[in-house]
């Protein structure tokens, strides 16, 4: 069963293409860390599919149904797309509870007592339960990072876009979100994650798509992927990555 | 020998933040003595020199005459309170259409776009035209097309004259403060927008929720700026009758003979501004302070 499937996807601001025909499949309960460099189009992959950018071309379906189709209306399609940004994007003017709490409230309709049990219960399981009446300023990148992952997590997604959500972060505080991310793994929740943490890639993915010039140049499992890379543009990525001490 | 090469290269720097505070004391007190100089001097000067002008005396006479101030200041602080008064009502109304006005211009529906282009067409035309210009048109067009003495709002009556210069200034600055505000919508960063939908959340709750709160927040500063100017252009209205300060000044002046009612119309116009202004320039600091403090870790 397919959770997400891209089919023959483009996308191109103005002249430059960024994606060119991006075939992809997801399985329900499956990790895609899409890996390669900056600029190959893995964000944009990711924003098309919370349709926050139109595509030109091809088709993205959700559990079969296309919802790249032109007219459709985005908002109840990305209610079960959960996204999570390298910037966080929590919103300076609320505090925690708040951010986590705004759109199950306004937009399932919940009442605030529902909404902040249920924010409550999973800022608890996070470790962020101290930090409910915070403004996001008053807090760590980490924990602003995993706040944001709440965030996204109280729409109950089907499935979670992680956009780099690590690289904005000092070195020290990225093992706290990626526990947060292993925590999801187990949990079974469908994930696409874009990301320069090679070992991370390796180690929570089921599939890893190395993309170049807006095509996956090459995808397989892990081990492969990292032991045993068949395109010449991959090796070469990795050997540049692990030049740079980053595997 | 390399050793005690460093150890003597940081020796004195070690007792330098002593040194430093030390030398930014002298820095300080040598500063706050020539600041205190220079103003003494100068103020030395002014009253040195300003009464050697072979007009002063008559100027002194014709504006700053004691007796004619303290007759003057009652009548002409009774008449500032219908300046205050016209602040006070069309501050927030300025506030409201402004608001919509700026919403308008940036509604990106094509089913909207007449309101779009009115709205862009009225900011256009109404800021190309001096305030005091559209005082005359709205007040002695609207005058005419009204053609009744009185305006009543339920027991509230006020003159045409008083209501339709209220009616100019809500319309003139509400342009001004539309653009203000648009600039603070547009100032909010797109990244908010995109969490805010990528959550599910309708352009309606995004606006709304996220980026209305932090627009407004953003233009409170700028915004004080234009309100300090309409704290003083309520005195505009006078030119079509209202007695209100300045108008009760100029009355004074013609049966006196002495400039001095300006004065205190002036005196009581700056007992306002200046907390307005120093508030503002507080607003603005703080702002500063709170935007350097939230650069992204």
């Amino acid at each position: 069963m397919m959770k997400l499937q891209y089919q023959h996807v483009h996308k191109a601001f103005g002249e430059k293409t960024v994606l060119d025909g991006i075939d992809l499949n997801v399985g329900v309960g499956g990790a895609i860390a899409l890996i390669g460099a900056s600029g190959s189009g893995k964000s944009t992959l990711l924003r098309c599919t919370n349709l926050l950018e139109p595509i030109d071309d091809g088709a993205i379906l959700l559990d079969g149904d296309d919802i790249t189709e032109p007219g459709r209306d985005a908002d109840p399609i990305r209610r079960r797309i959960g996204m999570v940004f390298q910037s966080f994007n929590l919103f300076p003017h609320m505090n925690v509870l708040s951010n986590v709490t705004l759109s199950p409230r306004k937009v399932l309709g919940k009442s605030k007592a529902e909404a902040n049990d249920a924010a409550m219960a999973m800022l608890t399981r996070f470790g962020l339960a101290d930090k409910a009446g915070d403004y996001p300023d008053r807090l760590s990148g980490g924990q602003q990072q995993r706040v944001a992952i709440v965030r996204a997590l109280q729409m109950n997604p089907e499935v979670m876009l992680l956009d780099e959500i690590t690289s904005a972060l000092d070195p020290e505080l990225v093992g706290e979100v990626l526990n947060v991310v292993r925590d999801l793994r187990a949990d079974g929740m469908t994930m696409i994650i874009a990301t320069h943490e090679m070992s991370f890639a390796r180690e929570i993915a089921d599939t890893v798509c190395f993309l170049k010039n807006g095509v996956i140049a090459e995808q397989g499992p892990p081990q492969q992927i990292f032991s045993a890379p068949t395109h010449p543009d991959t090796r070469d990525f990795l050997a540049r990555v692990i030049a740079s001490g980053r595997l | 020998m390399h050793g005690a090469d460093a150890e003597q290269a940081s020796a004195p720097s070690r007792s330098a933040p002593g040194r430093r505070a030390e030398f930014e004391r002298a820095q300080r007190r040598r500063s706050t003595l020539l600041a205190t100089a220079s103003t003494a001097v100068l103020l030395g000067l002014i009253i040195w020199q300003v009464p050697k002008l072979s007009g002063w005396q008559r100027v002194r006479k014709s504006f700053f005459d004691r007796k004619t101030f303290s007759d003057a200041f009652d009548p002409v602080l009774h008449a500032f309170w219908l300046d205050v008064k016209i602040f006070l009502v069309c501050a927030p109304l300025i506030i409201l259409f402004g608001m919509l006005i700026a919403l308008s211009r940036s509604v990106r529906s094509p089913l909207l776009f007449p309101l779009r282009m009115a709205a862009t067409l009225y900011v256009d035309i109404v800021r190309g035209v001096p305030i005091i210009l559209w005082l005359y048109l709205i007040g002695f067009g609207g005058a005419g097309l009204m053609n009744v003495r009185e305006v009543g709002f339920g027991p509230i009556k006020i003159g045409t004259y008083l209501f339709l210069g209220g009616v100019a200034l809500v319309v003139t600055y509400s342009a001004y403060v539309a653009e203000v505000f648009r600039a603070g919508i547009e100032g909010v960063h797109e990244s908010q927008r995109s969490g805010a939908r990528s959550l599910g959340l309708s352009t309606w709750h995004t606006n709304r929720h996220v980026v209305l709160p932090q627009a407004v927040r953003r233009v409170i500063p700028p915004l004080m700026n234009d309100f300090i100017s309409l704290q003083k252009d309520v005195a505009l209205v006078s030119v079509l009758g209202p007695i209100e300060a300045l108008r009760r000044a100029d009355v004074l002046q013609d049966k006196l003979f002495n400039f001095t009612p300006f004065v205190v119309a002036a005196v009581l116009f700056l007992c306002v501004s200046i907390p307005l202004t120093r508030t503002a320039d507080y607003l603005l600091a703080k702002e500063r302070r709170t935007m350097s403090g939230t650069a992204v870790r």
